[in-house]
């Protein structure tokens, strides 16, 4: 039909024809597009701009989009996502119109220092790359059952590159870390607990075993002697369930402990080599 | 009606579009780390397969073949798929965002994806009538649900796995597609 008609005139019509499928699929797109609008408040894709996009969930809900549609929408607290820096979290408040509420800064510690050579091993294992397939085999490779088995399942879960795992130890760079405790939930072990960012003491061990067990296979455990209770000035170090614990609303961190721990366990954390965290004195 | 099941069950297995035919590999890589995505996906792709396969059988024997203008089947279908994906887009935004924000990124990407366009021009060059080519469209949809969910339950379990750092995440990914490629390969054989 189309191939009877001159050249020129076959394509002007091919052309036109194929336009007008597309002119009538364009005018359903658009009555569709006013049948199927959805009203959303433009603030909410604001507010995901100025957040990380991390989606860590450390602010407490599934993701940044999530924490931006409550704060927008539940009337959320600004200033809850812990990778935000003060200029974003600012941003924000300045969407919003409100007051930016400061969390203090934190970041995780691993607590256990049972480094190579320090802890002794039940057996060896060879397997997933998990440290909850391994947890269930005996509560791991090592005597001691409450101690880090290095197998880095807080190293995937870090979505910051913060923590990395030395020696058998897991270690927190603490620059790095932005306390969303994606860590701390990671880990079989219960280990790894959120601190403030400024404290500097912290105690190597998480063994709830008693002191002669300890002693009897790592190096680095703590054996609840009660030196560092009895030592601290300002009473903020307490003995429970076999290990020491420090309470950093107490804690001035004066040191003392550190030099009194006769396992030589409690370690600065901003210590004389300048890169906190990452060195564990043998 | 024997012989619309027999497409259909090789549509599926026989000649599955990712496995055999080799369409749809952007999404089928892109979407198939969770299982509950992956299947999200897949059953995408089956609904926009079936309407496209519906939806483009009338406009080229109603439209393009009456003006002898069968040579513009391709970007015909483009813009009708295109349009098509765009609705679906809308309709689950409005009616259910919950399955709009899983899709995320990957819906607007069925727009271009090779199986949609793949499956309305093969409905053409095998000359199905239209009750074939919707079933074709729904099987072939099928076989691409079943391969990205094979695909994502063997990912889930390659998470866990040591594998050397250079073979983590994609290349482990397509050795293990590739594998199960050869496997649906064996079933073309044996028939």
């Amino acid at each position: 039909m189309l191939q009877d008609l001159p050249m020129g005139l076959e394509i002007l019509y091919t052309v036109l024809i194929l336009a007008s499928i597309a002119l009538v699929l364009g005018a359903l797109l658009a009555v569709a597009a006013k049948i199927f609008a959805v009203r959303k408040d433009p603030r909410i894709d604001k507010i995901i701009d100025c957040l990380a996009g991390a989606n860590c969930g450390g602010c407490g809900y599934s993701g940044c989009a999530a924490y931006a549609r409550a704060i927008v929408e539940d009337g959320a607290e600004v200033g809850q996502c812990p990778v935000c820096d003060a200029e974003s979290s600012q941003a924000i408040a300045d969407i919003m119109g409100v007051e930016v509420k400061h969390p203090v800064r934190r970041r995780a510690q691993v607590m256990c220092s049972g480094v190579h050579g320090a802890a002794s091993y039940k057996y060896l294992y060879r397997g997933l790359a998990d440290c909850h397939s391994v947890a269930r085999l005996g509560n791991g490779p090592r005597e001691c059952s409450h101690g880090c088995i290095g197998l880095g399942s807080c190293v995937s879960a870090c979505a910051f590159d913060a923590i990395h795992v030395k020696d058998g130890v897991a270690i927190v760079d603490y620059d790095k870390c932005r306390a969303c405790g994606m860590c701390v939930s990671a880990c079989p072990q219960h280990i790894i607990e959120l601190v403030p960012f400024e404290s500097r003491y912290w105690i190597g061990c998480g063994s709830h075993d008693k002191g002669n067990v300890v002693r009897s296979y790592c190096d680095k455990g703590c054996i609840s002697c009660g030196l560092c209770v009895r030592n601290c000035p300002n009473h903020a170090i307490t003995m429970n369930e076999n290990i020491a614990r420090i309470n950093y609303d107490l804690c001035t961190s004066c040191g003392l402990c550190m030099s009194k721990c006769p396992r030589h366990i409690i370690y600065d954390g901003y210590g004389p080599d300048g890169k906190p965290g990452v060195e564990i004195k043998q | 009606m024997a012989n619309i099941l027999m497409l259909a069950l090789s549509a599926i297995l026989i000649e599955n579009f990712v496995f055999v035919k080799f369409y749809g590999i952007c999404p089928f890589l892109g979407v198939s780390q969770k299982v509950e995505t992956a299947v999200g996906m897949g059953l995408a792709v089956t609904f926009t397969m079936t309407i496209a396969s519906a939806l483009t059988w009338p406009v080229y024997h109603f439209i393009l073949v009456p003006l002898e203008l069968e040579y513009l089947e391709t970007i015909a279908f483009i813009l009708l798929i295109a349009c098509l994906v765009q609705f679906i887009e809308m309709f689950l935004q409005k009616s259910i965002p919950s399955l709009y924000s899983a899709l995320g990124i990957y819906l607007p990407l069925i727009t271009t994806n090779c199986a949609v366009l793949g499956v309305a021009l093969l409905n053409v060059q095998e000359g199905f009538n239209f009750i074939e080519s919707t079933v074709y469209g729904f099987a072939a949809g099928l076989g691409f649900l079943l391969a990205i969910f094979l695909l994502a339950l063997i990912r889930e379990r390659i998470e866990f796995a040591r594998i050397p750092k250079s073979f983590r995440g994609v290349p482990i990914a397509l050795i293990a597609g590739g594998l199960l490629a050869l496997a649906f390969s064996g079933l073309r054989i044996s028939l």
